[in-house]
């Protein structure tokens, strides 16, 4: 089809009289048609689909009732819906705020001291040693962890044993109380890669004079830190905390590895409260309704966090025409 | 001479912060290697007293390893390299073809990309199990080519927003159309990113949870994450076995970790700042 409508247009255009004017996205808009449907069926079907039973009584079989705003005048009163999105809170805590502000602290340290003064080599090395835990499938990361932490015979106990404070020893994921912490440790363990790699990428694009300049006047690491580094990388900042803070409201892995949302509920999560509604309750408009939740808070998060991106790019290129 | 000094306190606390981020790997395989009297005996923090494979082996067998990781390897390719073909098309149409519309259309490609799975996983789970491709590894690569080629459709797009108008419109006056400039010229000259890509499709779909724990529930059709996650969350194993799941696990993304290495930590950062 495009070759045969693109020929014509090449003779017609090339024949005397006026050129016709060109007109470039009629037939590149074909090339966006097998993206298109697959978009529909995988993405828009299914997304319009749960939207919809989150209106609706259904079990998963037979056809779904309609039940208006029912579902979610009910979440409103669930006591398990609300600690689940408070523990969300937690997870962006340890999955975006704080492997953010490491990670800018870990950046800044390996670029100017190791990368300076011991060469690239080895702040390439050690970053390779922070970015590892990336790549790990999030299942292998709770199955390291939970053995790790294991009540009994586990290496934390052991080790606390080892050099002798026993009596810190603790069910690391069995203690209602800690097991959120718990976890929380893990995934800035998991996530702190992330923020490290892009601020050491976004470093090298800070120009050395500005901090030969401040060096020259007296300021130190912290200050050059302060008011160099930060406000010369804010770009990539907003981009790792949309990104990690939407990677934290999603979090499902670790959970359902670790903890299974427990103990009693102690670090259930929006997205893993929905699994086991969907799948053990199998009230699937409930479920329905309380991804829809998640989606649009997902979502909101996305549009500030590109806001904020795109202002700071414009005000960065403000600065150096 | 004081900040030279001071250099040497960063570099160790440095050094340590990292022993810290690749410690829980070492204890892990240390572990894998004990036989569990062994590991009864001394605990976990002791070295090995000699190389013992039989847990690795039992539990390879146990779970049918190699079928999991043949089922990984299948989902994830096919997913790395469809995606990626998907993804050239749609970011062809937005970047260099400039449809009319196309901030709308990369801002739904951005939102498909933001979409938490879970507000498409039972609609997903329901409509593969009306066209009887419920429990296939097929459903599973559909659904990621899909998944991934958002982001990529995302990113491919400005990089070939900024791609040398010169070269195509030479193309088009030698007589080349749309089809044979993608080909012969958009795809060559962007092999490098498209490369990275691939890396990353590859790497995220093998590292899915979610939707493979749902889509895929025989044994046979598991891939590494969903049979080693399904495992544990079933609270079966002893710590040998543990560790042998653990180090099974962990050897698989060790290999392409020490593979794409430069790929990955250049291409995070291509990616987060378009």
């Amino acid at each position: 089809m495009t070759v045969t409508v693109e020929r014509d247009a090449r003779v017609v255009g090339k024949g005397p009289g006026p050129r016709p004017p060109r007109r470039p996205s009629s037939s590149y808009a074909l090339f966006l048609l097998p993206g298109a449907l697959a978009f529909l069926a995988v993405i828009v079907v299914p997304f319009l689909m749960n939207t919809g039973v989150s209106f609706t009584e259904w079990q998963g079989v037979g056809s779904p009732e309609w039940s208006g705003l029912a579902n979610y005048r009910e979440l409103m009163d669930d006591s398990e819906f609300w600690e689940s999105f408070r523990h969300s809170l937690f997870m962006v805590v340890a999955m975006a705020v704080i492997p953010t502000a490491l990670g800018l602290v870990l950046a800044a340290a390996l670029f100017d001291y190791v990368g300076k003064h011991f060469g690239s080599g080895l702040a390439a090395v050690l970053r390779a040693c922070f970015y590892l835990p990336q790549v790990l499938p999030i299942a292998v990361a709770g199955i390291v962890w939970s053995w790790i932490l294991a009540p009994d015979n586990g290496s934390l106990n052991a080790l606390l044993k080892a050099v002798g404070l026993g009596s810190w020893q603790q069910d690391w994921l069995g203690d209602p109380d800690l097991a959120l912490y718990s976890v929380m440790g893990v995934m800035v363990w998991v996530q702190l890669g992330f923020p490290l790699v892009v601020f050491m990428a976004g470093l090298q694009r800070v120009d050395p004079q500005l901090y030969e300049a401040a060096e020259l006047d007296g300021a130190g690491w912290w200050r050059r830190f302060r008011h160099i580094t930060l406000p010369q990388i804010r770009p990539e900042t907003y981009v790792v905390l949309t990104w990690c803070s939407i990677a934290a409201l999603k979090v499902f892995g670790a959970v359902y590895v670790l903890t299974k949302g427990g103990p009693g509920g102690a670090t259930n999560v929006p997205s893993y409260f929905s699994f086991t509604t969907f799948f053990e309750k199998t009230q699937v408009g409930y479920g329905a309704a309380i991804s829809t939740v998640l989606t649009v808070i997902i979502l909101a998060l996305s549009l500030v966090g590109l806001k904020l991106q795109t202002r700071a790019e414009d005000a960065e290129e403000g600065v150096r025409p | 001479m004081t900040r030279a000094l001071r250099r040497y306190p960063v570099l160790i606390a440095l050094c340590i912060a990292a022993l810290f981020m690749v410690v829980p790997f070492l204890i892990v395989a240390v572990n894998a290697v004990k036989s569990p009297a062994e590991y009864s005996r001394n605990g976990p923090l002791s070295l090995p007293d000699g190389l013992y494979l039989d847990g690795l082996k039992d539990f390879w067998e146990r779970v049918d390893y190699s079928r999991k990781l043949v089922n990984s390897v299948l989902i994830s390719g096919s997913v790395a390299a469809l995606a990626v073909v998907l993804s050239v098309l749609n970011a062809y149409a937005i970047g260099i073809g400039r449809i009319k519309g196309r901030t709308w259309v990369l801002a739904f490609f951005v939102l498909a990309n933001m979409l938490p799975q879970e507000a498409l996983v039972y609609p997903v789970y329901y409509l593969s199990k009306q066209a009887g491709l419920y429990d296939t590894r097929l459903s599973v690569i559909i659904v990621f080519t899909v998944i991934q080629a958002a982001f990529g459709t995302y990113l491919l797009s400005s990089v070939l927003g900024q791609f040398p108008r010169e070269i195509i419109e030479a193309a088009h006056i030698d007589g080349a159309n749309k089809w044979q400039v993608l080909w012969r010229i958009v795809v060559p000259v962007s092999r490098p990113t498209l490369g990275v890509l691939m890396v990353f499709f590859f790497i995220w779909t093998w590292n899915e949870f979610l939707l493979p724990l749902v889509m895929l529930i025989s044994n046979d059709n598991q891939t590494v994450s969903v049979a080693l996650g399904v495992l544990q969350g079933q609270r079966l194993m002893d710590a040998t076995m543990t560790n042998a799941a653990a180090l099974l696990g962990v050897l698989p993304a060790l290999v392409f970790f020490l593979v794409f290495q430069r790929t990955l930590t250049r291409g995070i950062a291509v990616g987060a700042v378009k």
